[in-house]
């Protein structure tokens, strides 16, 4: 029995277990690389979208659980209209080897949605479940402020 | 004496390389030029083995890997600032293996000299030679930009000059009267053409193999901070990394090998996995077993349902005896004694007063954000791999190896990879993905290892135990004798290479110690190897990553000892023996305002590593915070003596001390019933953006030689806290992880 699936606007039939965490639908089935495997165990942050508009760990919930539209990093911006962190991202020129960023993005964005202009403590906190080997946190957070800033003005 | 026999073993050490790889190599071997990988194909033209020209544009081929260093953008900026081309418009796309990029910077002597002087020739040509020979195509041991820094220039300055004379051909015109500018030839009149009309007559023309570059004062990328061109796709989802590789038809598998390391496997029962879900295939790999199926997930789950009964581990069951295996290679003479300068052994002996110490430093895994993975397609005489890697010939001929194929029957494509530190220098799973792939041909197969997997089967950064003995004079170190304990990572790579047993001279074993540029008038640094078959290999900064920390420690403990102030009593060892580190010393003493005090409830340390060419100074605060410590603060300066890129060059330095930060805290590989014990990030953390310290970095460019910058940031992280937090607590933690000793909590 396929079990219907809103992502990025999309819905899609998907005949898979239930018990399949939603990142390996996303990845394996629906060809969204964009959303990344790193621990599966919600320790990283790397497989994070958004669902109802809040961060989640797409690692950890499984299929027949997902309770409403899916939101991942595709459909957050695209290279050639990125939204404005994304922009922010690149100005700072915040990813190394980059494999964390799309979660980081996701959490990020959540962050801002909630709250629009956060100090480096809300950002330390709303952030630090988000695993970066490479050490970009510095430019994560200036990149945050500054879409903060381009938002407000925007 | 000293020296001259330092460059001796350094050159057996090379040449032993060369013999024990099976090579026996004339001058013609070494004189001879690689032959251009790429082939002209109708309109695109190979200019030569980093240029490609076609009617669409221009293409940079970077023969080293992305894996965070933006190297990509700088190997591009390297080639475009020659050929004068609009770096924003080239595209680039790794190498494939071929002998043409092998890196010659990788057995390079990249040691301090007291005069600041270029490499004698023949000796530079020594070091070329073997990587050159053996097809070393390797990106590690920060060696890009100084590998590249003449060749790729060179081959944008010879395409131009190629480009430049066709035009003239064309136009009739003398050479002196052309200029080029952003991609085209620029004709006195004011006239245009663009190198892409130009490429297929240029390609008719003999390249000169001396063109003439530009001078520094002309550039227009180098040495300053460019756009990295893979930002966008990074911030977007559409970086394809090795993991999310599609093909047609792909399936999806995953790998259970022995978790006692190298033992394989006595029997197993998948009869539960071959019903589960989406299973495809159960793969007996000898060794350990493989499972292919629809999706990875599903995959995983059914590797987890097989149960296996393991062999027994080829080492010591558990930590403590695996490091009184490392401790009882003190008692074997030295695998090799790098320094060996005035008598150390009578110094010590006559000294009034004995300093010792001893100190040791854990297995540590390098936990890159993408665990491993290649994808494999395999149609029974050909064999085509995607797989972020460091080492694509490396990666090719173990593929071919596995399957029983020659080289010329598989292809590598090397991917972007999310984080190396080394670790994909070994390839063992690009060699795994292929058998996995052999068992499905005409399939593609993309074999993930989970997370645990991945964290229980790498080639770690070895355990090492070190003892220190020293005398002084005042506020000078006289006598100095230093021995470091470890298994040797060059052995296990030679034993890799050549099927054989071979224990060659490891520098390794010591460097971050015997290399550093300490005026001691006896000094004596001896690396003891330990018979341990547990995989180890090259982590970020490799060994300077533990001897920094046993050396830095222990300066550290004789400053305190000697009453003086630990930064200035390096300094005055250090000027004596190089300028530019005694510089990068007082910058960052100037940069983090060190006056040797700190106010109650802080705390500050200082350490020093000269690696990879390049001298790193960086001084960490601390401070009591909610009845933890807080790591607030990190200074560092480095001499990278030509900066390609400041802002990458900042971002790695930034980057190699979180590394260096994150393992001295919290790293620490363990073993129980001969199986490492961590298996994920859970028992396996790393800084986190709320503990992780304010940077302050300056570059410096004092050097005559450029060197590399993705290491150097390592080493000095893990000593500089140490000394940090004896400072604020007066507690010296001679172990790592510091988290065992202190509440780091903040």
């Amino acid at each position: 029995m396929p079990i219907t699936l809103t992502v990025n606007g999309r819905t899609h039939q998907v005949d898979l277990p239930g018990d399949v965490p939603l990142l390996w639908v996303l990845r394996d089935e629906l060809g969204l690389t964009g959303t990344k495997y790193g621990c599966g165990v919600a320790a990283c942050g790397a497989c994070t979208v958004h669902i109802n508009g809040a961060a989640v760990r797409s690692c950890q919930l499984p299929l027949e659980d997902v309770d409403g539209p899916v939101t991942t990093i595709e459909a957050e911006g695209t290279p050639d209209a990125m939204s404005a962190l994304q922009t922010a991202w690149v100005e700072h020129q915040v990813a190394q080897c980059g494999y964390c960023q799309s979660g980081q993005i996701m959490q990020a964005a959540a962050l801002l949605r909630q709250t629009p202009a956060p100090t480096d403590a809300q950002i330390d906190e709303a952030m630090s479940g988000n695993l970066c080997r490479c050490g970009t946190y510095p430019r994560i957070r200036s990149a945050i402020h500054a879409a903060a800033n381009a938002m407000k003005e925007g | 004496m000293g020296r001259l026999a330092t460059y001796t073993r350094r050159t057996f050490l090379v040449s032993s390389v060369a013999i024990t790889g099976g090579v026996a190599f004339g001058a013609w071997q070494v004189a001879r030029t690689p032959e251009n990988p790429l082939q002209s194909d109708g309109d695109s033209v190979a200019m030569n083995p980093w240029l490609i020209i076609d009617p669409t544009g221009i293409t940079v081929i970077a023969p080293r890997a992305e894996m965070g260093q933006g190297v990509r953008t700088t190997l591009a900026a390297l080639v475009a600032e020659e050929l004068d081309a609009d770096l924003a418009a080239v595209r680039i796309e790794h190498g494939l293996p071929a002998q043409a990029y092998y890196n010659g910077a990788l057995l390079a002597d990249r040691a301090y000299a007291l005069s600041d002087t270029a490499q004698s020739g023949w000796s530079s040509t020594l070091s070329q030679a073997v990587p050159k020979v053996l097809s070393m195509q390797v990106t590690g041991g920060s060696t890009t930009t100084v590998d590249a820094f003449e060749k790729m220039r060179i081959a944008g300055a010879a395409a131009r000059e190629t480009l430049l004379k066709a035009a003239a051909a064309r136009l009739g015109t003398g050479l002196d009267r052309l200029k080029t500018d952003m991609g085209s030839v620029v004709a006195p009149d004011g006239t245009r053409i663009p190198y892409t009309d130009l490429a297929q007559d240029a390609a008719l023309i003999k390249p000169p193999s001396n063109p003439r570059l530009k001078a520094r004062a002309d550039w227009r990328y180098l040495g300053k901070s460019q756009p990295r061109e893979d930002q966008p796709g990074k911030a977007t989802g559409t970086a394809q990394y090795g993991i999310d590789v599609r093909l047609p038809d792909m399936l999806f598998a995953t790998v259970r090998m022995s978790p006692r390391l190298g033992a394989g496997m006595k029997s197993f029962d998948a009869q539960a996995a071959q019903s589960m879900a989406g299973v495809q295939k159960i793969v007996d790999l000898g060794d350990g077993v493989g499972v292919i199926a629809t999706n990875t997930w599903l995959a995983i789950q059914a590797a987890n349902a097989i149960s296996v009964e393991w062999n027994d581990a080829p080492y010591p069951a558990d930590t403590d005896a695996i490091f009184e295996k490392i401790a009882q290679a003190f008692d074997d003479s030295p695998n090799t004694v790098q320094r060996d300068d005035g008598d150390a052994a009578q110094a010590l002996q006559n000294a009034a007063q004995l300093f010792e110490a001893e100190y040791s430093a854990p297995y540590l895994a390098h936990s890159t954000m993408e665990p491993m993975n290649a994808t494999a397609l395999f149609t029974h005489d050909a064999l085509e791999i995607w797989a972020g890697n460091q080492a694509p010939v490396m990666a090719q001929a173990d593929a071919a190896a596995a399957l029983g194929l020659k080289k010329k029957q598989v292809t590598v494509h090397t991917t972007l990879m999310g984080g190396g530190f080394g670790r994909r220098s070994n390839v063992d799973f690009v060699a795994l993905a292929a058998r996995m792939a052999q068992a499905m041909p005409g399939r593609a197969v993309q074999t993930t290892w989970s997370r645990e997997e991945d964290m229980r089967h790498d080639h770690y950064r070895p355990g090492a135990i070190a003892r220190f003995r020293a005398a002084l004079d005042g506020d000078k170190i006289t006598a100095l004798e230093g021995r470091m304990a470890a298994p040797s990572i060059m052995s296990q790579m030679m034993g890799q290479m050549t099927g054989m047993s071979i224990a060659p001279p490891d520098a390794t074993l010591t460097e971050g110690s015997h290399d550093q540029p300490y005026d001691i008038a006896h000094m004596r640094v001896a690396g003891h190897a330990a018979d341990l078959s547990i995989p180890v290999g090259f982590w970020r900064s490799v060994g300077n990553s533990q001897n920094a920390f046993f050396h830095e420690s222990f300066i550290d403990e004789l400053a305190h000892s000697a009453g003086a102030d630990p930064l200035s009593f390096r300094l005055n060892m250090i000027r004596a023996q190089h300028e530019p580190s005694a510089t990068v010393l007082e910058t960052v003493r100037d940069m983090s305002g060190w006056t040797g005090r700190t106010p109650a409830g802080v705390g500050r340390g200082v350490a020093f590593t000269y690696s990879f060419g390049t001298p790193c100074a960086q001084v960490v605060e601390v401070r009591e915070q909610d009845g933890g410590i807080r790591i607030s603060d990190m200074w560092i300066a480095a001499d990278l003596g030509i900066a390609l890129d400041p802002a990458n060059a900042r971002a790695q330095l930034t980057s190699g001390a979180v590394y260096g930060l994150s393992a001295a805290l919290y790293g620490e590989i363990t073993f129980a019933d001969g199986m490492v014990e961590q298996e994920n990030f859970y028992d396996y953390d790393a800084l986190r953006m709320e503990n992780t310290p304010r940077f302050h970095v300056k570059i410096l460019e004092n050097k005559s030689q450029i060197s590399g910058v993705g290491e150097p940031g390592t080493p000095p992280a893990a000593p500089a806290l140490a000394n940090a937090l004896f400072d604020l607590t007066g507690q010296r933690a001679r172990k790592l992880p510091l988290s065992d000793t202190f509440n780091l909590a903040g």
